[in-house]
C-alpha cells in the first residue's frame, strides 16, 4: 500500500498521514517494524487506541474475541477517524480473502456512524468512482481490491518491499492450544488448561492481535520459499484469524459495524 | 486439457515469476436469472481450478457435498434467501491464464450490478436454463453486456442434466436466441451445453453429451483471445492531479485512458487548446521510453501550460467537445432519471454539473423496440440527451470506453444514479462557435510561444464562460 503510494505521488511526497489502530495486543516485532518504516520513509504516523475502554481493563482474555475486536478495531478506527476528521481512507483488504469482502466497492461508502450497508452499495463501473459524502460519512478506499494474496507476495518480491520477519519461519516458542500456535512474547498471553508450550519452526501468514492470530508451521524462511508455499498450501490465510470465525457470517457483520 | 496445478516438480521461484508474469488476464462477467445455477457454476470453477481454499470448502459442505453456491454467495442475506445481492469479484487461475469474474445477480431488481460486473468485463457468460428455455433476463443480460461492448459472448445452456443432456433441447434454445444477439451486436457467441452441478463441459468434457464437440467452458476461457483494445485508440489522458513538489518540477498525473506515449510526442492539452510536446515520462522506477494504457504516470511538458485536475492531455487525433451530448444510459436509481434534478457528470477525471434535457425513447430489452418515453426508471435503458455546465473532451464510447463513459451522481443524495454511454455530441452553436473561435485565435500561436495576453484572454473566456451559463440556466 505504501509502495503504491509513493509511486503514486511520485516525485512529491505521500500526501497523507499513516493511521494504526493499536489494540496494545500486537506483536513486538510488528510495532517496532511500523515505526521505523514510518521514520524512514519520513511520513506523518498516527498511532490510535481506545484508551478509555483499555483503562476499563478491555482484553480478549475477558471480552471473548468479538467485543474485544468491536472496542479496541472497530470502535477505535471509528474514532480516529472522526478525530482526524477525514473523508476518505485507504485500507489493504482484498477481495480474494473472505466472502463479504468479495463484495465490497473498490470506494466504498461508509455512513455517518461508519457503517457499511452491503444490499445499498453504489455502483461502480469502470474506473469511474463516486468519491461524494456529505459531513461525518466517509469513504473506504481498497486499492488492492482486486490483488490475490499471491500477487501480493509476488509484488514483495519483485519490488524488494521491507516486511515484519514474523513472515518469515524461524524457531520460535510458541503456546500449543489445540490446533492453534500462539506466540507467547507478551505478558497478556498466557497458558490455560491443557495448553503447553514448545519451539516450533513456524512463521506467521497474517498479523492480527498476539492473542488472536495463529501461526503456521512452516519452513519458508525466505521470500521464495514464501511464495512457493503459497501454491502448495490448500487454506486460506484468514484460516488462523479467530475472528472470522466467531460466528457464520461474522466478518460481515464487523465490517457493518465500521471494522476496516 | 486444462490441467489445474502443475505437475510435481522442484519448486523454481524464478521460473515461476517468469511463468506467473508471461501469463495474460482475462476479465469476465457472468449474469443469469436467479435460478439459472450462476453461483453453481463459478463455485465449480473455482473448485475445479482450485480457487478455493479448503476452509473454504470446508465451511461450504453440507451434508458431505459441497453446495456451490455457498462458496460464492458471501451475505447472510443471501445465504438465507438463496440469491446473489450484489456483484462479487472472485480470483483464479490456470497454468495458462489469470482470471477476475464479476459474478453478477440476475434478478431483476439487480440488474444495476450486472452492468458494473460488465463495465470492465471482456468476455460475459451469459447462463440459460436448459429445463426453463429461454428468459427475458438472459435476453436482458446480453443487451447489456453487448451495450457496455464486452467483445466476447459464452452462452452457457446450463443444468443439462435436468433436460435429459438432449441435443434437441440445446438447439431449440440456441436457435431461439441466436437472432437476438446478432441484432444487439454479440459477434461470435460461444454456444455450450452444460451441467455446472454435475460439472459436465465445465472443466471437463462431458461423457454424457457425445453430440457435442468444442472446448470446455475452462478451455475455451483459457484460449479466447484478449488484446489490450485500448492501446489501439489515440493517446488520452485525464489529469487527475498537478505535481509539484518543488520549483523545478511540474508534471501532471493521470491514467493513460488509451493510447501510447512518448517524450517529444506532440500533445493537445484541453480545454486550453494548446499544443505541445511531451518532455518526460517520470515515474517512480525512473523515466520511461514509451507508456500505455492502463499505465499512471506522471507526464512533464516542454511549455508551461495551466492544466489543472479533469483536463485532458491527448494526441493522434483530437477529442471531441461539447456541453452538451448524448448518451445512452442505463438508469440504477429508485426515483426516475427527472429533467428537472440536477446531477453531477463524472466522466474522466473531472466532474461537471448536468442536467438531462431529454429523453428521446427507452428501449424494450426484451423486444430491442424503442418506445417514446418521459423518464427513465431504475433498471430502464435509454436514450438521452444531457447537457453539462461546462465542455467535455470525450469519444464516443464505441471507440473509446475510457472517455466515453460517465456516471451521473445525484446532487442531493449523491448517489450514483445512472451510468452513461456517450453516443455523440450536439452542436450548441453559441458555445460551440465561441469556443472554436477562442480555440482558433489559440493555434494561430505555434507551440512554445508565449502568448503576450494570456491575462486578457482568461478574462474574455471567463466572461465567455459565464454569459453562456446564464443562458444555459
Amino acid at each position: 500500500m505504501v509502495r503504491l503510494a509513493q509511486k503514486a505521488f511520485y516525485p512529491g511526497p505521500i500526501p497523507f498521514p499513516l493511521l494504526h489502530v493499536d489494540t496494545t495486543y500486537k506483536f513486538k516485532e510488528m510495532i517496532e517494524f511500523r515505526d521505523n518504516f514510518a521514520k524512514e520513509l519520513g511520513v506523518k504516523l498516527i498511532v490510535h487506541s481506545n484508551t478509555e475502554a483499555l483503562e476499563a481493563g478491555a482484553n480478549p482474555n475477558r471480552l471473548g474475541t468479538e467485543r474485544c475486536c468491536g472496542l479496541l478495531k472497530t470502535q477505535s478506527l471509528l474514532d480516529a477517524l472522526r478525530e482526524g476528521n477525514y473523508d476518505a481512507a485507504f485500507g489493504g483488504a482484498r477481495r480474494d480473502e473472505e466472502k463479504s469482502r468479495a463484495k465490497e466497492r473498490i470506494f466504498s461508502f461508509r455512513d455517518r456512524l461508519g457503517q457499511w450497508d452491503p444490499k445499498n452499495q453504489r455502483p461502480e463501473l469502470w474506473n469511474l468512482f463516486n468519491s461524494r459524502v456529505e459531513p461525518g460519512e466517509s469513504i473506504r478506499v481498497f486499492p488492492l481490491s482486486n490483488w490475490t494474496e499471491l500477487d501480493v507476495w509476488q509484488y514483495i518480491h519483485v519490488e524488494n518491499i521491507p516486511i515484519v520477519p514474523l513472515y518469515f519461519a524461524k524457531e520460535r516458542k510458541m503456546l500449543v492450544r489445540g490446533n492453534s500456535l500462539i506466540l507467547a512474547e507478551q505478558p497478556f498471553v498466557q497458558a490455560g488448561p491443557g495448553d503447553k508450550f514448545e519451539w516450533v519452526q513456524c512463521r506467521m501468514r497474517s498479523l492480527g492481535c498476539s492473542p488472536c492470530t495463529g501461526a503456521i508451521r512452516s519452513d519458508a524462511d525466505t521470500l521464495p520459499k514464501i511464495i512457493a508455499e503459497l501454491v502448495a498450501v490448500r487454506n486460506s490465510e484468514r484460516e488462523n484469524r479467530v475472528i472470522d470465525h466467531d460466528r457464520e457470517g461474522s466478518m460481515e457483520l464487523k465490517k457493518r459495524e465500521g471494522y476496516f | 486439457m486444462a490441467a489445474l496445478l502443475e505437475e510435481e516438480r522442484p519448486f523454481d521461484i524464478e521460473e515461476f515469476l517468469a511463468a506467473e508474469q508471461a501469463k495474460d488476464l482475462l476479465r469476465l462477467t457472468t449474469a443469469g436469472s436467479v435460478d439459472d445455477g450462476k453461483s453453481t457454476l463459478i463455485g465449480r470453477m473455482l473448485h475445479d481450478a482450485r480457487g478455493a481454499y479448503e476452509d473454504q470448502l470446508k465451511s461450504a459442505r453440507r451434508g458431505g457435498e459441497i453446495d456451490f453456491a455457498l462458496l460464492t454467495d458471501g451475505l447472510r442475506a443471501e445465504r438465507e434467501q438463496g440469491i446473489t445481492i450484489d456483484v462479487a469479484y472472485r480470483y483464479f487461475s490456470t497454468p495458462k491464464r489469470k482470471f477476475i469474474l464479476a459474478d453478477t445477480p440476475g434478478h431483476e431488481q439487480y440488474t444495476r450490478n450486472m452492468a458494473t460486473g460488465a463495465s470492465t468485463a471482456e468476455l460475459a457468460i451469459i447462463l440459460c436454463d436448459a429445463a426453463r428455455g429461454l428468459t427475458t433476463q438472459s435476453r436482458r443480460h446480453a443487451y447489456i453486456a453487448a451495450l457496455l461492448g464486452i467483445p466476447h459472448f459464452v452462452i452457457a445452456i446450463n443444468k443439462m442434466d435436468l433436460a435429459g443432456y438432449s441435443e434437441q433441447v440445446y438447439r431449440q434454445i440456441r436457435a431461439e436466441f441466436e437472432p437476438f444477439l446478432q441484432k444487439v451486436g454479440a459477434k461470435a457467441p460461444y454456444f455450450l451445453p452444460l451441467s455446472a452441478l454435475k460439472g459436465d463441459n465445465v472443466v471437463e468434457p462431458s461423457v454424457k453429451m457425445p453430440w457435442f464437440i468444442g472446448p470446455t467452458l475452462l478451455e475455451h476461457l483459457e484460449s479466447v483471445e484478449t488484446y489490450n483494445r485500448s492501446i489501439e485508440a489515440p493517446f488520452r489522458m485525464a489529469v487527475q492531479r498537478v505535481v509539484r513538489p518543488d520549483q523545478d518540477f511540474r508534471g501532471y498525473s493521470g491514467e493513460i485512458a488509451s493510447g501510447v506515449v512518448r517524450p517529444g510526442d506532440e500533445v493537445l492539452a484541453l480545454p486550453s487548446g494548446r499544443r505541445t510536446r511531451v518532455r518526460r515520462i517520470a515515474t517512480f522506477d525512473g523515466d520511461l521510453e514509451v507508456a500505455h494504457a492502463p499505465l499512471s504516470v506522471t507526464l512533464t511538458l516542454d511549455d508551461e501550460i495551466d492544466i489543472g485536475r479533469g483536463d485532458m492531455i491527448s494526441s493522434g487525433g483530437d477529442p471531441q467537445v461539447a456541453r452538451t451530448f448524448e448518451a445512452t444510459m442505463v438508469w440504477f436509481d429508485g426515483r426516475p432519471l427527472d429533467e428537472s434534478r440536477d446531477y453531477l457528470v463524472k466522466h474522466t477525471a473531472h466532474t461537471v454539473p448536468a442536467r438531462v434535457e431529454r429523453v428521446r425513447h427507452r428501449v424494450n430489452v426484451a423486444t430491442l423496440e424503442t418506445e417514446p418515453a418521459e423518464r427513465l426508471a431504475m433498471n430502464e435503458v435509454g436514450v438521452v440527451r444531457i447537457a453539462a455546465s461546462r465542455p467535455i473532451f470525450f469519444d464516443k464510447y464505441a471507440a473509446n470506453r475510457g472517455t466515453g463513459s460517465f456516471i451521473l451522481i445525484d446532487r442531493v443524495t449523491n448517489a450514483t444514479a445512472g451510468a452513461g454511454m456517450i453516443l455523440s455530441g450536439v452542436e450548441d452553436a453559441a458555445e460551440n462557435a465561441g469556443e472554436r473561435l477562442a480555440r482558433l485565435v489559440r493555434n494561430l500561436v505555434p507551440a512554445g510561444a508565449q502568448l503576450s495576453l494570456p491575462a486578457e484572454e482568461h478574462a474574455a473566456e471567463e466572461i465567455l464562460r459565464k454569459r453562456l451559463e446564464g443562458i444555459w440556466k
